[in-house]
């Protein structure tokens, strides 16, 4: 006599606990598996989670493995050898490259790691500070909409309206007497002199008042009530302006840094609102809206003349971004070398223009890693810029030469500007 | 009930009732015409997912909690949701009662097929191998999982689960080397075990370890005293089972990572008839599930087209590709074992001269079941292949045996094809190939340095010019060496005694948690 059971009510997962060791195990593998997909992700896609791969060697579990030497095998499906005969060792007819025993080695395995679980290793190397996942938090609010009518709801909501409106349909329908009818009636009886035709005058008006009780004015049929919907009110928009110098002397390197920036600080947006925008800008000594593609790999060259950006940012913000519906953000990268007699121009845009509107203004000079000379002179955009934010411009400035500095930067702006709003409400 | 002429079922569905009655029809057909010997079954129908849980954890109902699990289950899970793997269609396990799972997915032949399979051929060849009467327990084998997983979870509270993990990952490092090769003073009783695991550590935790009695005191300035034989024997060197080793005699492990080690190892030990017999399990199996699926069809108790389907899978199963397919990977060892079990009986029934000659004991015999029930129970891979690979069937799958001397440059020498030459050469080969003995690495501690270091020193005898891996086994001598808390030191040796390399692996520091 056998047992049947059946099992697959069992609670499932009985290896998610297992599955959480080994990520966790695995983290510092994930992370770094995490960090190289996102590098090879364009902005926008940072934030789908998805498949990562990770070694399995650096999971590797070892053994103690026997290799090389001299190895003897038996196996099916002689052709044509016969005893004596000599096999090369690579190539057609050998048999080495399938001979068993050949030694397991593991390859990368990839797995899945849902939109959450990427966002929050994503962030989580970067240690987002506790004050931005507050802000995570509050997406989006509860907002009411009227949505129609209904038949039942408190006395509060009746749309007097709607219910006239229905018990006329009905009065009309059903053919209630109006007033003014009986009011004739009744008058024709009172001048009315013949016994009979005032009799069957009578009996006809009596039969009206019948029926215009049996039909009331108002039927609690026709009473409707205004219906409200709660509904996820959309937090206000946001479009991020990336604006980057592209000229000859920015790197691939200080690109690669700019685009790190560009890509915190939509992750950073993403979460906060729903519709996050990105505007991205180029320019040499003219500026021109692009793809991302474009943006970060398209070759251009040429001279610097830093107002041209900001001037089409300005335009753009015009045309599309009206900034009562929009949270204007702004980063630029540059490595700070503008022609001089730009200055003038590039201060009066971003004051008069740029910085009204907007939320956030970073700046963001990018240097060649390593680079110590970096330090030594100020460029001549981050002398404007300097000479911007002492007069009382809301604006942030950071250098950054190394890819790991690029978080804390980030960090440091965000905080500076929550000090900002506090001050200045 | 349907009647006895009737059919099991009808299409591809089934219930629970119709799992009853294919297992009824099996275990009919399997008692009176196969006179198999079974523990009770029990068959649980599992889903997919289970099914992925129970695979990550060799396939065992509950074990203890270790995150290579979790990287098997990650792995298994990745490549079945990439169609790359489809899933085993059955798990069961030695255990009794013997449970074997099946997968609410299948067709209900395909049901019958794993109940053919699993239920009555690999619970046959569990009940009545002499390894695995010799070294496992089925009817503990559940109740000390369960033991472990406890203890297991239980030191993770008491001592941290970083800690735990450490002692883990280095035991499993070990494992293939916590394991009697022969058989010693009585049978593992894991319900006994798991009773005398309690009173065990709180006795080892009063008790002085008996390796440091052995270091000589003051007064033994003749170091002579204690002659090298001696001290070997009092350590009970040399000694191939690295686990018990530690377990026994590593001078400052606590307690309960004794005990962990010795869990792991008993684990390791009730897997190991199975990697024996590999070859012999599937087979049995495969040939089981072969004659009941027959016998039904022949009753008229599953349709033609019931019998097609299974048809299909079976050949699936027993396909052995050629050395030159893309898809060959070595021997399939239920193509092997299915038709060596054919061709035993073929010899016992209809023999031909070749074979008499071959099989005195065994041709003509008659009785093919008695002759493959004592087959089953008195066989591991190795000696089978050794003793019943016969000429027509290595003939039959053309097999021939290669020998690649690195030191050849002609190239991969053709040693022995099926030919009357080369037939024991070729399957003497082919039974070495499936020695557990010869593929491991033989690995054993062969003495301390008590009056020194107390340097732990072990051999690797090399055998055919084949040393370790040495990433891995840097590794692997790492977690020794934690364990061991002193240096360790590893000698490969040929067989004329000549070192070839030696590594030596000092411990990793303790953190102050421990």
């Amino acid at each position: 006599m056998a047992h049947i059971i059946d099992r697959r009510l069992n609670p499932g997962g009985k290896s998610l606990e297992n599955r959480q060791r080994f990520l966790r195990r695995a983290k510092s593998l994930v992370q770094g598996a995490v960090k190289k997909t996102s590098q090879e992700r364009d902005i926008k896609d940072v934030l789908e989670g998805g498949e990562v791969t990770i070694p399995l060697d650096g999971m590797h579990e070892p053994r103690f493995r026997r290799e090389g030497g001299t190895r003897d095998m038996v196996l099916p499906g002689n052709k044509k050898f016969i005893e004596g005969d000599y096999l090369q060792r690579s190539g057609q007819g050998s048999a080495k490259d399938s001979g068993p025993g050949e030694g397991d080695s593991e390859d990368a395995f990839r797995f899945v790691l849902s939109r959450d679980e990427f966002v929050d290793l994503f962030l989580d190397d970067l240690e987002l500070p506790d004050l931005a996942k507050r802000k995570i938090a509050q997406t989006e609010s509860e907002g009411i909409q009227r949505a129609g009518y209904t038949t039942s709801g408190s006395p509060a909501n009746i749309s007097v309206s709607r219910t006239v409106k229905l018990a006329l349909a009905r009065r009309i329908a059903l053919r209630r007497p109006r007033k003014d009818e009986m009011d004739e009636l009744e008058a024709r009886i009172a001048e009315c002199t013949d016994e009979d035709e005032r009799a069957a005058l009578v009996t006809e008006l009596e039969m009206l008042k019948a029926k215009s009780k049996r039909i009331p004015f108002i039927d609690p049929l026709d009473i409707r009530y205004r219906r409200f919907e709660t509904v996820p009110k959309p937090v206000a928009q946001a479009v991020m302006f990336c604006l980057m110098d592209v000229s000859g002397s920015m790197s691939e390197h200080m690109k690669d840094l700019a685009k790190r920036f560009y890509m915190l600080l939509y992750v950073f947006l993403k979460r906060r609102y729903k519709h996050v925008e990105i505007v991205f800008i180029r320019h040499t000594d003219r500026a021109e809206e692009v793809d991302e593609q474009t943006f970060f790999y398209g070759p251009a060259s040429g001279g610097t003349l830093v107002s041209s950006a900001l001037q089409a940012m300005h335009e753009i913000v015009r045309e599309r971004f009206n900034p009562t519906d929009w949270n204007i953000y702004a980063a630029q990268a540059s490595d700070g070398d503008n022609s001089y007699s730009d200055g003038e121009l590039a201060g009066m845009l971003l004051t008069e223009k740029i910085l009204p509107v907007c939320q956030f203004f970073a700046y963001l000079e990018v240097g060649e890693s390593g680079g110590s000379a970096f330090d030594l002179s100020d460029s001549s955009l981050w002398t404007l810029y300097e000479r911007l934010r002492n007069s009382g411009a809301p604006l942030s400035m950071r250098k950054v030469s190394e890819r790991s500095e690029i978080f804390p930067v980030f960090h440091d702006l965000f905080q500076r500007r929550e000090n900002q709003e506090k001050a200045a409400p | 009930m349907t009647d006895k002429t009737g059919r099991l079922f009808e299409g591809a569905d089934w219930d629970f009732h119709t799992l009853q009655r294919i297992h009824d029809a099996c275990e009919d057909v399997a008692k009176k015409e196969l006179g198999l010997d079974v523990y009770p079954n029990q068959i649980e129908v599992i889903t997919a997912e289970q099914m992925l849980d129970a695979y990550s954890s060799v396939g065992m109902p509950l074990f203890y909690k270790h995150w290579s699990f979790g990287k098997h289950f990650a792995f298994h899970e990745a490549s079945y949701r990439k169609g790359l793997m489809g899933l085993a269609y059955e798990i069961v396990i030695n255990s009794s009662p013997c449970i074997s799972y099946l997968m609410e997915e299948n067709t209900a032949t395909m049901q019958t097929l794993v109940i053919a399979h699993a239920a009555f051929g690999h619970n046959h060849f569990f009940k009545n191998n002499y390894l695995f009467k010799q070294w496992t327990d089925a009817d503990g084998i559940l109740d000390y999982l369960d033991f472990a997983k406890n203890y297991v979870s239980h030191c993770e509270e008491r001592y941290g689960r970083v800690e735990v993990e450490r002692t883990l990952d280095a035991a499993h490092a070990l494992m293939s080397h916590g394991i009697d090769r022969y058989p010693g003073k009585k049978k593992l009783d894991l319900r006994v075990e798991e009773k005398r695991a309690g009173r065990r550590r709180q006795h080892e935790e009063e008790v002085f370890n008996d390796l440091w009695r052995t270091v000589p005191k003051g007064a033994a300035k003749s170091r002579s005293v204690l002659s090298i034989e001696r001290r070997r024997k009092l350590l009970g060197l040399p000694q191939e089972n690295l686990l018990y080793f530690l377990e026994k005699s590593a001078p400052r492990l606590a307690p309960w990572q004794r005990e962990l080690l010795r869990i792991v190892r008993h684990i390791a030990q009730y897997f190991y008839p199975q990697s024996q017999t590999k070859v012999m399990n599937e087979g049995t199996a495969t040939y089981v599930h072969y004659r009941i699926m027959s016998a039904l069809h022949k009753q008229g108790r599953i349709t033609d087209g019931n019998f097609l389907e299974f048809l299909q899978s079976h050949t699936n199963v027993v396909f052995q590709p050629e050395f030159d397919d893309p898809r060959f990977s070595g021997f399939n060892p239920y193509a092997l074992g299915f038709a060596m079990m054919q061709d035993i009986e073929r010899i016992a029934t209809n023999p031909e001269a070749e074979d008499r000659e071959w099989f005195p004991d065994i041709a003509g015999k008659g009785d093919p079941m008695g002759v493959l029930r004592d087959v089953w129970a008195n066989y591991r891979d190795e000696s089978f292949i050794g003793q019943f690979l016969s000429p027509k069937l290595m003939r039959h799958l053309r097999m021939f045996h290669l020998h690649d001397d690195p030191e050849e440059r002609a190239g991969i020498r053709v040693d022995a094809i099926h030919d009357e030459r080369g037939f024991r050469r070729v399957r003497r080969e082919l039974a070495r190939q499936h020695d557990v003995g010869f593929i491991d690495a033989n690995i054993e501690v062969v003495d301390v340095d008590l009056s020194g270091d107390r340097r732990l020193i072990l051999h690797h005898h090399v055998i055919k010019g084949s040393q370790l891996n040495e990433t891995d086994a840097k590794r692997v001598l790492q977690h020794l060496a934690d364990l061991w808390t002193y240096d360790v030191s590893l000698i490969e040796v040929d067989a004329n005694d000549k070192v070839l390399r030696e590594y030596v692996v000092s411990p990793r520091p303790i953190p102050a948690a421990a």
